[in-house]
């Protein structure tokens, strides 16, 4: 399946857009598109953290991610 | 009532609260967050900030649940600015009453010190000779 994974903040520029899109079995968790993603933009490593929210919600990282969901990756925020 | 948005828009500090404000508060308490000219001793030229606007929605509303089940409130009201904000604009507007004062002060404390941990909005300092996306990096 490919998933379209949306970027903000630092990762917009690490991931050179808005958004990126991963090939990915079905049933991957989150850890899995953790791994996939730094191995595409070892820049993700190298931030103090970073969340990957599945549709609107911060995801653990055991949780299962479908196709038609809304990921996003969540680098340290800084509102206020 | 609760009241939020993300805005591109400037924040009308006075509206927040007018619509904090009722015949049964005895107190509004307003924090308003300001952009600061200097950060580490170097001058901002100006600031950038961008949301991920649904999900930072969903998530100052989990504040304002959190908020309305550990403190007796009236009403609150949080506005976020985003796009680029030069110095002494307002960032962020958050009015809260309550019939006495101890939870109005309390309940805005708490809303700012979790919006700045949990809500996906993010700012960049422009500096004069570079940028920075705050709190990205160790």
């Amino acid at each position: 399946m490919t998933i379209n994974i949306l970027a903000f903040g630092i990762a917009k520029e690490i991931v050179g857009g808005a958004s990126t899109s991963a090939d990915l079995p079905s049933h991957t968790t989150v850890a899995q598109l953790r791994r996939r993603l730094e191995e595409q933009y070892p820049q993700l490593g190298k931030l103090a953290s970073y969340m990957i929210a599945v549709n609107n919600e911060y995801a653990a990282t055991d949780s299962l991610i479908n196709e038609q969901d809304e990921v996003a990756i969540i680098p340290p925020v800084s509102g206020g | 009532m609760v009241d939020i948005l993300i805005t591109g828009k400037p924040i009308d500090t006075q509206a927040c609260i007018n619509m904090a404000s009722s015949p049964q508060s005895g107190g509004i308490d307003v924090f308003i967050g300001t952009v600061r000219a200097t950060t580490k001793g170097k001058e901002v030229v100006r600031l950038e900030f961008e949301a991920y606007r649904p999900m930072a929605v969903s998530e100052i509303k989990k504040i304002t649940v959190q908020m309305l089940q550990r403190w007796p409130l009236h009403h609150i009201i949080i506005h976020h600015r985003t796009g680029i904000l030069k110095v002494g604009d307002v960032a962020v507007v958050i009015a809260v009453s309550a019939a006495h004062r101890d939870a109005a002060f309390d309940a805005c404390r708490y809303a700012i010190d979790t919006l700045k941990q949990t809500v996906p909005i993010w700012k960049k300092e422009v500096f004069l000779d570079g940028e920075e996306w705050v709190a990205a990096h160790p």
